[in-house]
């Protein structure tokens, strides 16, 4: 209960707060949050590998590009858009809908089945045996994701010259 | 924090607060975030859904999960290349001013 | 068992009997908790005082690699130090900038020890000696490690100054550069042990041929993984000759240049006990954890080999940091990116093949041929693109 307020508060300031460091500090909070609840669940190595993968990977980039990007005036601006309305109206909307569709369903009220093996030996079987396709799948995508990343983000004017 | 239920409840509410966040910031980087964001909950539904429901040993949950971060990463890494080369181009992040294609 | 053996093995776990006594006189319902708390404060308490020592070892031996004395007023030798050194960071006035970001300013280095500290959680420093036995130890110890990352960026943002800036994304691009060679030559030891758990991994080199160990250190490919696994966590402990990112005669101080007092020791601290960790690591990992040698000194006490092994490669650390000059940025991101990763998956694809070859002389053959030729061939290669001259020196008359 105390992760999940932790989690949820870190996530809305993420979303709320006017500093973008400060947002990606807090967003840095709600990833270790949601880790933890990973950990709760009994996923060890998916838990480990969200902290290592987005905590030290997506959250280091994030202040990267923030740094890279910054416009000291941008501090003056607003930081909500100018339909900011409409957005709280949709993404509440959202949630309703969600909310209303899990409490009326009579499925999910179960006692607590017993808790499962998630060895990382088991992990490594299924991903060689049952699920290496997308493993390799991956393997590409994430090639051409780190080729197609350095590519556009590299600087043309050096080429030029 | 026992149930199926609450879980769900959980990722449905983060989701909600990312998409908020994806449809209210202006600064391109924040947006990104959000769907971040999204993915995380996502992902919180796809454990949720291993540990409470039928045949947790065929690891089905925990794999997909897997690989949605992996996927996650690689377009944030793609995502804000993207940012950074609209940055170059039009000296500014905000989502506002980047409302014509018109170089 | 013999009277020796017994009393051998009875100084092995003296730690374990002595916290099941002390935890026999609480209820039972506290006691996991009463554990847990003992052991963190334990590990907190020795290495803090490895940290004071090694801040004495490292004045005393740089002072005689270059040629002077080191501390020698304090005490006896200089040992008492370590204690002047606190004083002093504790009574410095706390200077924070104006224009800095209070909140982020003050958590960074919160943030840099609390990390550093979480990686002792795995590793196992005696016998049965190990805080938590995790399914998937290594991946938590590289999991927290990539945290201090963060703490460095939050140290040079905070500052709002030009030098903790530069500091802090030329410390977090080294960072992030050599988690890769680390990790990567971290696997090759998983590979052959086939578990992530630390524990099993020290088990499985526990074991002895006549008097020899079968650490994984003498084998080629563990050979090779040691090698790029020190050279990795030299760079991820900023220290020389990867310190760059905080040289004193580069940019003063990088990402510590605005922090004064408590704040820099504490800095110092997480750094320190950093190094420490990645060096317990590599122990766990290559050098056999808390194994003997030899399998005629199993009687030894198992955490005194751990503290061994670790004041012998702190000792290596400062010889290194003493000798060698520092890197200029490009040269370490060129040796992370275009030596350390081709050597570290070559490392990768040699390992494999030393599981499925037949034991024997052959399979040496080939691995140390595997793992010697391209590191040498490498290294050749990647010289020819810069030019090497005579250095000539034009003084001003």
């Amino acid at each position: 209960m105390v992760l999940a307020l932790l989690t949820v508060a870190g996530m809305a300031a993420a979303m709320g707060l006017r500093n973008a460091v400060h947002c990606v500090l807090a967003l840095t909070l709600g990833f270790v949050g949601i880790a933890a609840l990973y950990l709760q669940l009994g996923a060890q190595f998916v838990g480990l590998a969200q902290i290592m993968v987005y905590v030290g990977a997506v959250a280091i980039l994030a202040v990267f590009a923030i740094m890279m990007t910054h416009n000291p005036e941008s501090a003056n601006l607003p930081v909500f858009s100018s339909q900011w309305i409409v957005g709280c109206i949709v993404a509440a909307a959202v949630f309703a809908v969600l909310a209303r569709a899990i409490s009326s369903s009579a499925a999910f009220t179960q006692v607590l089945p017993p808790q499962p093996g998630a060895t990382v030996h088991q992990i490594g079987d299924s991903l060689m045996h049952r699920y290496v396709l997308p493993l390799e799948i991956m393997g590409l995508l994430l090639t051409a994701a780190l080729i197609g990343a350095v590519v556009i983000a590299m600087d043309r004017k050096e080429e030029m010259r | 924090m026992n149930s199926l239920q609450n879980y769900l409840l959980l990722s449905s509410l983060l989701f909600s607060i990312g998409l908020a966040g994806v449809l209210v910031r202006r600064n391109a980087i924040l947006v990104l975030i959000g769907i971040e964001l999204m993915l995380n909950a996502a992902n919180i539904n796809f454990i949720a859904f291993w540990r409470f429901g039928p045949d947790p040993s065929a690891l089905t949950g925990v794999i997909f999960a897997l690989f949605s971060i992996s996927v996650a990463a690689a377009e944030a890494a793609v995502g804000l290349a993207i940012i950074l080369a609209a940055y170059r181009h039009s000296k500014t992040t905000d989502l506002d001013q980047m409302n014509s294609l018109k170089g | 068992m013999t009277h020796l053996a017994r009393l051998a093995q009875q100084l092995d776990q003296i730690f374990v009997l002595a916290a099941h006594w002390l935890l026999s006189y609480l209820p039972a319902a506290i006691q996991p908790l009463c554990s847990a708390i003992l052991s963190v404060a334990a590990i907190i308490i020795v290495f803090a005082t490895l940290f004071a020592i090694t801040t004495w070892l490292e004045r005393k031996g740089l002072g005689r690699i270059q040629n002077r004395f080191g501390p020698n007023r304090v005490g006896p030798f200089g040992l008492l130090q370590p204690i002047a050194d606190g004083v002093k960071s504790l009574t410095k006035e706390d200077i924070v900038p104006i224009t800095a970001d209070h909140a982020v300013h003050f958590l960074a280095p919160v943030l840099l020890v609390a990390a550093s500290f979480l990686g002792y959680a795995v590793l196992p420093i005696g016998r049965n000696m190990v805080l938590v036995n995790l399914n998937a130890g290594v991946l938590y110890f590289f999991a927290v490690g990539s945290m201090m990352e963060l703490a460095v960026f939050m140290a040079g943002w905070s500052s709002r100054s030009k030098y903790s800036l530069l500091g802090a994304m030329r410390a977090i691009a080294q960072m992030i550069s050599y988690e890769v060679p680390l990790v990567l030559a971290s696997i090759v030891v998983i590979m052959q042990a086939g578990s992530l758990s630390t524990v099993s991994i020290v088990d499985l080199q526990a074991t002895y041929t006549g008097i020899w160990p079968h650490w994984f250190v003498f084998t080629p490919w563990g050979f090779a993984g040691f090698v790029l696994f020190m050279i990795a966590a030299t760079a991820e402990s900023n220290r020389s000759p990867f310190d760059l990112p905080e040289g004193e005669s580069e940019i003063i101080a990088g990402y510590y240049t605005e922090y004064s007092g408590f704040k820099f020791a504490l800095f110092f601290l997480g750094e320190y006990i950093g190094m420490f960790a990645t060096s317990g690591m590599a122990i766990t990992l290559f050098l056999g954890g808390w194994s003997a040698p030899f399998s005629f000194l199993t009687w030894v006490p198992s955490y005194l080999w751990f503290f061994a092994k670790l004041l012998a490669i702190i000792s290596v650390f400062i010889w290194i940091r003493g000798t060698l000059p520092r890197l200029r940025m490009d040269q370490l991101m060129n040796l992370a990116w275009e030596f350390m990763l081709p050597m570290a998956l070559l490392n990768l694809f040699t390992a494999g093949l030393w599981h499925f070859m037949a034991a024997g002389s052959l399979r040496w053959l080939v691995c140390s041929t595997m793992v010697v030729v391209p590191c040498i061939l490498l290294s050749r290669g990647l010289k020819h693109k810069k030019k090497f001259q005579v250095r000539t020196y034009h003084y001003s008359d």
